[in-house]
């Protein structure tokens, strides 16, 4: 597991090597904060110094925004041939993975922390419970971990990034959709309510807004970390086949 | 030190390699011949690791590629077709991540491997740059000084002077030649006075099969007064 390092370097360097880190990194920040500032966010409207309206928006926005990160994980390496490079040098398939998804995710944790002046704005508007605002920044970092898991997959699967993209955003998508109320209540129209629970049980939304509202159940983080631990096996056993 | 047994790899219905074994000794350079697609970079990419045969298998060092192929890859320098590098890193940064990876995780022994790497190519005067903005012929000397750098016992070159000018070709030539005293060389290539020029042993490939392992002086002698390409064209005329 040695190797890991090395390749977590190259690879986090590598974002900030080209312009992409920096046009993400404003994007991801500007339509965040333009989101819970609108009317549907309603930010200042809701009076209350908390950070729900500004996470709320999270699933929808990751559900675009880490495909885009995380596209170019495996597809680049295969178009560009450097995968041959790559595993020909003396690491394991395992390590190779590991080390390219913690750097994306770390990325992605460092975009997701880049937010703190909003978590400023609301001390310095109110009083707000800084524990529940440090729930929702781990659930944050949590989710997006899921959602790279799934983004490395994909890309694991085709050397083109564009396939890659869109394919991750169905799968993604999915998995938001399953927990969203409209369409839980549209289940529950039909279903048994333990079937559309545990329908939405494999959703995003479920296993985050809990942490938004200041609680970190077990499960919640049980179900993001096997969702990582099962799409990297699967990242691994399609790179090998 | 390399033994290769028996490798047959097949894409879709098209067997590339077919049964090819072969075995390069410590101190040889096996020139690797054949037309395009005939095999020569699917075997290579066997012996590496990279692509795993369907049958067979291959054996560095005494080691089996199969069943050890982070081992193998340990003793390996490969140079693969296009010296594919990282675009947007620079030679030095390049250089140093390979080395990184490769167990040079002491700054300063890493930075000697890098100097060692870069001298033995004359990479210097292109240290700083960004690979992307490199001509090919430096770009194939970073795909080489890549190869080196751990200074391995086994060295497997695809296509080593592909895009080089004739004195770059000389040099590397020159190189490889100084190199081989103590290591097993394997390298393919079109150029069949390469062959000529460097190599202790060729072999010769067409549809997956090996058609001729013997010395350059042999394949001469198999039509006297013949050129190379003369023979080479009569053992791989089935290959079109």
């Amino acid at each position: 597991m040695k190797q890991v390092k090395p390749i977590f370097k190259r690879e986090f360097a590598g974002y900030f090597r080209t312009p992409v880190a920096y046009v993400f990194l404003v994007a991801f920040l500007v339509m965040s904060v333009a989101l819970a500032f609108s009317r549907f966010g309603g930010f200042f409207k809701a009076g209350i110094a908390s950070l729900d309206t500004y996470f709320g928006f999270y699933p929808w926005l990751f559900l675009f925004i880490v495909p885009a990160a995380g596209m170019r994980l495996w597809s680049e390496e295969k178009r560009s041939g450097t995968s041959e490079l790559l595993f020909t040098l003396p690491v394991t398939t395992l390590e190779a993975v590991i080390g390219k998804f913690l750097a994306g995710w770390a990325f992605l944790a460092l975009a997701v922390l880049l937010s703190f002046p909003m978590a400023i704005t609301i001390g310095y508007l109110g009083n707000p419970d800084w524990g529940i605002v440090c729930t929702s920044y781990l659930g944050a970092i949590l989710m997006a971990g899921g959602f790279l898991g799934v983004c490395s997959l994909t890309s694991a699967l085709t050397k083109n990034q564009v396939v890659s993209f869109v394919v991750s955003l169905c799968l993604c998508a999915v998995l938001v959709f399953l927990g969203y109320s409209g369409f839980t209540s549209f289940l529950e129209g039909f279903l048994p309510v333990g079937v559309s629970d545990a329908v939405s049980n494999f959703s995003f939304i479920t296993h985050f807004n809990p942490m938004v509202r200041g609680i970190v159940d077990l499960k919640d983080v049980v179900f993001f970390l096997s969702l990582i631990g099962f799409t990297l096996f699967l990242n691994v056993v399609a790179l090998e086949r | 030190m390399i033994e290769v047994k028996g490798l047959v790899k097949s894409y879709g219905l098209k067997r590339a390699v077919d049964g090819v074994s072969f075995t390069v000794k410590r101190g040889e350079i096996l020139g690797f011949l054949g037309p395009n697609g005939a095999g020569k970079s699917t075997t290579m990419k066997m012996i590496t690791g990279f692509v795993r045969p369907d049958s067979g298998t291959a054996l560095v060092d005494n080691v089996d590629v199969l069943l050890d192929p982070v081992a193998v890859k340990r003793k390996l320098g490969y140079l693969p077709e296009n010296a594919p590098a990282y675009p947007e890193m620079t030679v030095q940064e390049f250089l140093a991540f390979i080395a990184e990876v490769r167990g040079y995780s002491d700054p300063r022994a890493r930075a000697a491997q890098v100097e060692r790497a870069i001298g033995l190519t004359h990479l210097s005067s292109v240290r700083g740059q960004t690979i992307e903005t490199l001509s090919k012929g430096y770009k194939q000397r970073v795909g080489f000084a890549q190869a080196l750098l751990h200074d391995p016992p086994v060295l497997i070159l695809d296509e080593p002077t592909d895009g080089l000018d004739p004195n770059q070709k000389n040099e590397v030539r020159t190189l490889i030649k100084n190199m081989a005293v103590e290591k097993a060389v394997i390298l393919s290539t079109h150029i069949l006075e390469e062959v000529e020029a460097i190599c202790t042993r060729v072999i010769v490939i067409s549809r997956g099969k090996l058609v001729a392992d013997e010395t350059p002086a042999q394949l001469l002698a198999r039509k006297p007064g013949a050129r190379m390409d003369e023979i080479f064209r009569s053992l791989t005329h089935t290959d079109v």
